[in-house]
């Protein structure tokens, strides 16, 4: 258990999420209009999402499709009857002042997500429920020193508000849940997981307690874009938090903003000033019923998630937990590793994937999916080692001109005569002349130091251009120096 | 004289077929009545150049033999249908200058038939009313008078505009939206018929709305077949109106056969209510009597929850009002009044765009939603909501149409009642448990008060069921033979 000191004790944080995750659909949840990001202010703006008079929601059938499916990944209940709630509120970039969303039955119940943590620990977090609603516009108050700009082309875009339970105890915990939920949208296709577009937005709840006792009052921190961010307003909220119960003081419930800027959050608007949303069921719109055949064939048409691929390369590949659940976090990088995998020493390939490939991809600021070097050619390099044409360090080297040229491998080594020499001909050649140059190291060995010989194979490679077999090297050296 | 304004609309119809008078000769002369009911201030925006082009485009087709359904026939449409590119006010001042680029699709259907727009009319604003006096653009005066006397009367509300044209021979028939009663009240008032059909049955897609789960377009004209033809037009399932029904439209003209033999009328006993008039109680009478003498069975039936209808409605409405309205807030269009805050515009924004009663349904609206009271009002008033319509599913086991009055009076004057919320409320007693259940319901004027005024029974039937309502107004209609013409109007 993850503790935390304080002046008076010991302190346990518990966090519980709310993240709201723009659903990957052409049109908005609402009405036909388009959803792609970075389009002109106001072009992607229907009547309806304008809330032009009279004009009427029409529940966008794919929306309710990927909902379910996130739902079903996530191991939940499905609501067959689900219901559209207004929630009532006056903002200049919300036209129809109420948002359309669920309150008391929301289209997913509780469900689950398996953590994965640092050594290979797992820890389950409890999925509360999963509702859609629609989004707001945006309210740009920069661009003129006495007007604000309201930009309408986020509003009705379908969000899901997926809602843990406070399952959480550190900030570590909360940053592997979000990490872990984004990996599941991302397989599932339901959600694009990009934090910097706005498409997953989190608000945290914190709260502190004495290790055992009932749970603390809770400060709920807005809208936090990055998962750095999220554990930073963690920190900092369970250490304010903590500071005031041992100064003496209470807990106020309320809600704040995280300024990255200054790594604090800051205090927004208190449980009085909360606003009464006056929920009602959306009279426009027909409750939500869904044909259970049809959730069937959604369950039955879900990829394998990354839980159930871990579990499999584990068991298949003999991978360890670590290595298993870095392959596994992308479904990209997951699809990369088996076609390298395929036919091939698992182990081997799980190295090179997440050594030499993850190190270039780093480097170069790249996904996967964009890497130079496709899955086929790591594996033919991979065959190279294998069979004997080219050792592991010449091998990194022939990795590194691929990346650069786009070139075969096989190629590669051709055309630099990077070959392996097992031919002990050639390589007791070498070694005679080396023995016969230097007495002094020969006689060193002789007298008990084995640890030259270290010396004698790096003389034999670097006459060699390394392309000497280090095995063969090895064992015609000990014999030589042994006579 | 009659001209053809005088015309019902079914006989314009066929006199237009017939090539009897032109579209454009019929359109010239609604356009004068128009003109010549001005004082009655029924209409908010007159649109003759457009019913001028409409009309040649109508005669171009009647004169190939390819006269569409309502080919050359003038209408005039309650200024709560958005029409693309015609001034729709919702008869508020916060809808200033708001000209849509998109039409409803009930006025859409309409067009596409061949109707032709003579203008928009006034009502009670954002249709919250029983009057037509609660309008920005100024009270609607109805026709009647009482006799001797020259007392401005009341049309209703709140489709109190379209009631008064059409009573005044302006325009063939006219578009009504009815969300507690407000077509089947006005057309009382004016002696004209006015359909509210089945919730689910009229597109709501481009009416501004007041109560989403309440509201419903529906005709008004002179005759109920009139109705039965419009009604026929506006009808049918939309896939831009989640709650639209998809049900096929019946051919409701068809539906009046004259025939109402071994039907069973049903007779409410709850609607003898206190208060109501001995002329109303002598008209339902006659209804029941007629309706006997012409083969069909009367039955007692009981609708044990109609007393709290009227609460249950005035819960209900206003809270599904505050958040429709909560788009009328000078950010995008319409009226704004500038303020030294975001939360000033609002306020100053809705203080002077919204009138009296507009602003009294959304105080109560919001407050029935808000934390602490939901509970007790809201949520109770749905569940009574759901006991009126088991009443009806119930009644309509021993019935197959129910025959009440459609309002406890006749037309009251303008200025009457204004200070009494309640009692300009108890003018929906009879009309609000149908709409509650989502039922179709008609008025049709079959008889005249003491001094002279129209006053009109309604007819409720089983959802989806127009045609029996239609055959059995039909039939009243035939034996009421209401003749009675107003005192004021356009047409004569």
């Amino acid at each position: 258990m993850t503790l935390i000191q304080g002046r008076t004790g010991e302190w346990e944080c518990v966090i519980g999420l709310e993240i709201h995750a723009q659903v990957i659909s052409k049109a908005k949840l609402f009405s036909g209009a388009p959803t792609d990001f970075g389009a002109e202010p106001n072009t992607q703006v229907s009547f309806v999402d304008a809330a032009m008079p009279g004009m009427l929601p029409v529940i966008n059938g794919f929306c309710v499709e990927q909902a379910v499916r996130t739902g079903l990944g996530l191991g939940a209940e499905i609501n067959l009857v689900s219901v559209f709630d207004r929630k009532n509120y006056f903002y200049p970039d919300l036209p129809q002042g109420y948002q359309i969303s669920q309150f008391p039955r929301p289209i997913v119940g509780k469900g689950s997500i398996t953590l994965d943590l640092e050594g290979g620990e797992t820890r389950t977090v409890g999925i509360t429920r999963l509702h859609l609603e629609q989004d707001a516009g945006k309210s740009l108050h920069d661009r003129d020193p006495g007007a604000t700009y309201i930009d309408l082309n986020r509003s009705g875009v379908a969000l899901m508000e997926i809602v843990s339970e406070p399952d959480m105890r550190s900030a570590a915990e909360a940053g592997a849940y979000i990490r872990k939920l984004r990996s599941i949208l991302r397989y599932l296709g339901t959600c694009d997981g990009n934090m910097e577009e706005g498409s997953l937005r989190a608000d945290v709840n914190v709260s502190v307690r004495r290790p055992g006792e009932e749970l603390g009052t809770r400060c709920e921190i807005k809208n936090v874009n990055s998962v750095r961010f999220v554990q930073q307003a963690i920190e900092y909220e369970a250490s304010r938090q903590i500071d005031i119960i041992e100064d003496g003081g209470e807990i106020a419930q309320e809600t704040r903003l995280f300024d990255p800027s200054r790594g604090e959050t800051r205090a927004m608007r208190t449980k009085e000033e909360s606003h009464d949303y006056r929920y009602f069921p959306d009279p426009d719109l027909l409750p939500l019923e869904l044909d259970a055949d049809w959730v069937a064939g959604i369950k039955a048409s879900l990829p394998e998630l990354p839980e159930a691929k871990k579990a499999r390369f584990m068991a298949d590949f003999d991978l360890n937990a670590y290595d298993a659940g870095v392959l596994v976090a992308e479904r990209e990088t997951a699809e990369y590793f088996e076609a390298v995998a395929e036919g091939r020493d698992a182990k081997a390939c799980a190295n090179w994937v997440t050594g030499d490939l993850f190190a270039a991809l780093n480097k170069a600021g790249l996904g996967i999916t964009d890497a130079p070097v496709t899955a086929s050619s790591l594996g033919a390099l991979i065959d190279l080692i294998d069979d004997g044409t080219i050792s592991r360090r010449i091998a990194k080297e022939v990795f590194e001109t691929m990346w650069r040229t786009g070139n075969d491998a096989a190629a590669i080594v051709a055309e630099k005569g990077l070959e392996q020499i097992s031919d002990t001909a050639a390589i007791e050649a070498e070694i005679d002349t080396i023995i016969a140059a230097n007495p002094g190291q020969v006689a060193e060995f002789k007298g008990g130091n084995e640890k030259v010989i270290g010396w004698f194979v790096g003389q034999v490679m670097k006459a060699t251009g390394g392309k000497a077999n280090p095995k063969t090297v090895n064992e015609i050296l000990r014999k030589k120096l042994a006579d | 004289m009659t001209g053809l304004a005088d015309l019902t609309l079914a006989e314009a119809r066929d006199g237009l077929r017939s090539r009897d008078f032109s579209a454009l000769e019929l359109a010239e002369a609604e356009i004068g009545a128009v003109e010549a009911a001005r004082g009655l201030n029924a209409f908010i925006t007159e649109t003759p150049e457009r019913a001028l082009a409409q009309a040649k485009r109508s005669d171009a087709r009647l004169a190939k033999g390819e006269g569409l359904a309502l080919d050359g026939l003038p209408l005039a449409i309650k200024d709560l249908f958005c029409t693309e590119g015609t001034l729709t006010t919702a008869a508020s001042h916060i809808l200033d200058g708001f000209t849509p680029r998109y039409e409803s699709t009930v006025t859409a259907k309409l067009w596409a038939a061949g109707a032709v727009m003579l203008g928009k009319t006034n009502l009670d604003e954002f249709a919250m009313g029983s009057s037509s006096t609660q309008s920005h653009y100024g009270p609607v005066e109805n026709p009647w008078r009482q006799a001797g006397e020259d007392r401005p009367l009341v049309p209703g509300g709140s489709s109190g505009g379209s009631a008064a044209a059409v009573a005044a021979r302006a325009g063939l028939g006219a578009t009504g939206t009815d969300t507690g009663g407000s077509i089947r009240q006005p057309a009382s008032f004016c002696g004209v018929v006015g359909m509210k059909p089945t919730y689910g049955r009229c597109s709501r897609f481009g009416i501004v709305a007041f109560a989403s789960s309440l509201d419903q377009a529906g005709p008004l004209a002179r005759t109920v077949r009139d109705c039965a033809i419009l009604l026929g037009v506006m009808a049918g399932y939309d896939p831009r109106d989640s709650t639209s029904a998809d049900i096929e439209v019946p051919d409701f003209e068809a539906a009046l056969s004259g025939d109402v033999r071994g039907l069973k009328v049903g007779i409410p006993k709850e609607y003898r209510i206190d208060g109501m008039g001995e002329e109303i109680e002598k008209l339902w009478r006659h209804g029941i009597d007629w309706l006997e003498g012409a083969g069909a069975e009367t039955v007692e039936i009981s609708l044990p929850h109609t007393r709290y209808a009227l609460p249950c409605y005035y819960i209900l409405a206003p809270a599904e009002a505050s958040a429709n309205l909560a788009r009328y807030d000078g950010v995008r269009y319409g009226l704004r009044v500038p303020g030294d805050s975001i939360d000033g515009m609002y306020e100053n924004t809705r203080a002077e765009g919204f009138g009296q009663e507009v602003k009294r349904r959304v105080l109560i609206g919001t407050y029935v939603l808000s934390a602490g009271y939901y509970d007790a009002y809201y949520l109770k008033a749905q569940r009574i909501r759901t006991l009126i319509s088991r009443d009806f599913t119930a009644a309509f086991e021993e019935a197959d149409v129910i025959l009440t009055p459609t309002t406890p009076s006749a037309a009251f004057a303008i200025g009457e009642k204004m200070d009494d919320p309640i009692a300009m409320y108890l003018n929906d007693v009879f009309t609000v448990p149908a709409s509650l259940a989502g039922l179709p319901g008609i008025s049709l004027p079959a008889g005249l008060s003491a001094t002279g005024l129209p006053l009109g029974l309604q007819l409720i039937g089983r959802a989806f069921d127009e045609e029996t309502v239609l055959r059995t107004a039909g039939v009243l209609e035939d034996a009421a033979a209401f003749d009675a013409r107003p005192g004021r109007g356009g047409g004569e």
